[in-house]
């Protein structure tokens, strides 16, 4: 059997040297077909793929309806929770790790005067963000609880920080300032920026730069650090003038993650934030029955509509110029073997069966399919430089050739071609021997 | 060997339908050398067609070295012609693209046989039929005289039980064609049976017996005077 088959590949490889430009024809139109939708489908891969495989079935967000009907919008509680009902969640501690976090933006004066002072982008969290997320440790550790609790002026850098400011040596213990306040070093992060960063849909930040800074959200609050990133007072009121009205104002601008590892924790929790709902509608807070939200990651990013339309449309419209491609190529297929008639009916009257010239016919199109793979990964490398030309720099330069996308691309234009070349073989099977030969 | 009983072929359209043979009977015993003759359009080809199970028949018997065929799906009527069918057609039907030594592969492919076998059987039939040393040519290579000893070679390579030839000299002018007829008789003599279509009484006279066809039936040759005339004649002047 592979005898045959590698027999039927030389005589594909033969009849494909027939007809160079036929061929040429074939293999562009797979490739250009196949290149187009690679380059779009690893856009859409990195935007649309699990960030956290492992455990996005175990981290939730809560969202509490701080507006009412009159003033959600369709319903849905807003996409982040206000100062008061994040430090309820946190205080409660119902989840077996909770974290809060805002978006900060801080200056970093370096130590080095021939560094220019820059701004570093973070968060302020708490400590078990870290664990939570299962973020990679380059050097040193998380900051404990402890250190959440006495607002402890401690930081967690990104790796390039590191290495803009230490050159990327084991800077844990060592101190940088930030917005004129003095940071202990307590850890380094490996390269880590889960894409689309779903644990703050609500800042837009979901395909932006690696973070680099993490300071305790409880030293951010008493030390006054506003967000850098979104806030959102709706239709209920305004940010207030002073820090204090900030925090206790009805404005959104925490977001809040907790890890539930069961069902039944998933329950007790959801029940748990009825049940503070109810509380605050008793309290006069809210006039509204409680409508609350725990939403998985998956369910989440989801919700949060995280892949970019525009990413949707460019496949959608890459996957219709393959089909193109497939259906020039079934035409093409179809005159290059309908035009070999005569062979196919002296290898029938010989003994081949309907099979054997399915297979030397699918042979030779997955040859071209082959080829036209090879010239697809080309072109996909090609495609690459050109992504910021469809798509915003930021989701652009998630768009990678990786070997898994090679593979992919060969695999796509072989499968492509095969099917292609059904219709084409199936009428070079049905060839009736005595037709052709009677005709000659 | 080969053997028809009441058989018939109807091509139907949706106004007419036109019997290509109708009550078709014929016996060809093993070792026998068959002229089938006839007029053209008289159904011989299509008799050699349905004989070589490249075409199926509308209805009566025709059974095939002992096997009744009628019922055989495409997989089966496939490997009889590749085991028991050697045919030799009027335009050669190489494969222009294979050289000598492929075409004449062809068949043994389809039959699974491996590979110092394969070489074996071809290199026996092109020394057979004279042409060992023009096996890297290709078809376009070599005179039509040549390209139907290919042909033949293909034939027999797969030591075929029947061997089916359609006009096999037809386009050859008429040195060559002597060559390929005293090439079949050989064959002949060496114990094949041959069925040969052709409307060429002086071939005809060449075979053992003539089985003539008219209008999709077989007839006497009488009936025909003649082509009757021509092959007597023929026959006559043929060196016994």
């Amino acid at each position: 059997m592979s005898g045959m088959f590698v027999h039927n590949l030389k005589l594909g490889a033969a009849s494909l040297r027939r007809n160079p430009l036929l061929t040429a024809l074939m293999i562009m139109s797979i490739g250009f077909g196949v290149a187009a939708s690679m380059v779009t489908f690893s856009v859409f891969r990195a935007v649309s793929g699990d960030p956290i495989p492992q455990k996005s079935a175990r981290l939730f967000t809560p969202q509490i309806d701080n507006r009412g009907p009159q003033y959600n919008r369709h319903g849905e509680p807003p996409d982040a929770l206000t100062y008061t009902d994040a430090m309820a969640l946190m205080r409660a501690h119902r989840a077996a790790r909770q974290t809060l976090l805002f978006m900060v933006g801080l200056s970093v004066m370096p130590d080095n005067a021939r560094i220019m002072p820059f701004k570093a982008v973070g968060y302020a969290t708490h400590g078990d963000f870290f664990p939570m997320f299962d973020v990679p440790f380059l050097y040193g550790r998380p900051w404990g609880a402890s250190e959440d609790e006495a607002r402890a002026p401690v930081v967690v850098i990104g790796r390039a920080l590191n290495q803009k400011l230490f050159g990327g040596a084991n800077s844990v213990g060592r101190e940088i300032t930030m917005d004129d306040r003095q940071y202990r070093i307590v850890g380094v992060i490996d390269d880590w920026n889960p894409v689309p960063r779903f644990y703050d849909m609500f800042s837009n930040g979901a395909f932006g730069d690696a973070p680099q800074i993490y300071i305790p959200f409880t030293y951010a609050i008493a030390q006054k650090i506003d967000t850098y990133g979104s806030n959102s007072c709706g239709s209920v009121g305004a940010r207030g003038d002073d820090w204090d009205s900030w925090l206790r104002g009805e404005c959104v601008w925490v977001s809040a993650w907790v890890q539930l590892d069961t069902p039944g924790q998933v329950r007790a929790y959801r029940q748990f934030l009825d049940g503070y709902a109810e509380d605050q509608r008793r309290a006069g807070r809210f006039a509204w029955a409680p409508n609350n939200r725990l939403r998985d990651v998956t369910a989440w990013l989801d919700y949060e509509h995280a892949v970019p339309p525009e990413s949707r449309i460019a496949l959608s419209v890459a996957l219709g110029f393959l089909v193109i491609c497939l259906v020039n190529t079934i035409g093409l297929l179809l005159a290059k073997f309908m035009r070999r008639a005569p062979e196919i009916g002296v290898r029938r009257a010989l003994g081949a069966a309907r099979g054997d010239i399915y297979r030397q016919f699918l042979a030779e199109a997955g040859m071209v399919g082959l080829a036209g793979g090879l010239l697809g990964v080309l072109l996909t490398g090609l495609g690459m430089l050109g992504v910021g030309l469809v798509f915003e720099p930021a989701v652009a330069k998630l768009a990678t050739l990786d070997l898994s996308l090679v593979a992919l691309t060969l695999l796509v234009a072989v499968l492509a071609t095969l099917l292609a070349a059904f219709y084409p073989t199936w009428r070079a099977a049905q060839v009736q021997p005595a037709w052709q030969l009677k005709s000659n | 060997m080969l053997k028809m009983t009441h058989l018939s072929k109807v091509y139907r359209t949706e106004v007419v339908e036109t019997y290509a043979l109708r009550d078709f009977n014929i016996n060809v015993n093993e070792g026998e050398f068959v002229a089938v003759t006839g007029p053209s359009g008289s159904g011989k080809t299509t008799f050699l067609t349905i004989a070589g199970l490249l075409e199926t028949f509308t209805g009566g018997q025709y059974h095939l070295d002992g096997v009744e065929v009628s019922n055989l799906n495409d997989n089966e009527r496939s490997r009889i012609r590749n085991e028991k069918i050697g045919f030799i057609f009027q335009a050669f039907n190489l494969i222009p693209d294979l050289n000598v030594y492929d075409n004449v592969e062809v068949p043994l492919r389809y039959r699974g046989m491996k590979g110092p076998e394969r070489k074996e059987r071809i290199m026996q039939a092109l020394e057979r039929v004279g042409l060992a040393s023009r096996a890297k040519h290709y078809p376009a290579e070599l005179s039509g005289g040549q390209q139907q000893r290919v042909a033949i070679a293909r034939a027999l390579a797969g030591s075929p039980r029947l061997l089916l030839a359609d006009e096999p000299t037809g386009n050859l002018d008429t040195q060559m064609a002597r060559g390929v007829m005293e090439l079949l008789e050989e064959i002949h003599r060496e114990g094949a049976t041959i069925v040969m279509v052709t409307h060429d009484p002086e071939l005809a006279a060449r075979a053992q017996r003539n089985v003539h066809i008219i209008d999709g039936q077989v007839v006497d040759l009488a009936e025909d005077p003649r082509f009757h005339q021509a092959v007597h004649a023929a026959r006559a002047n043929t060196p016994a």
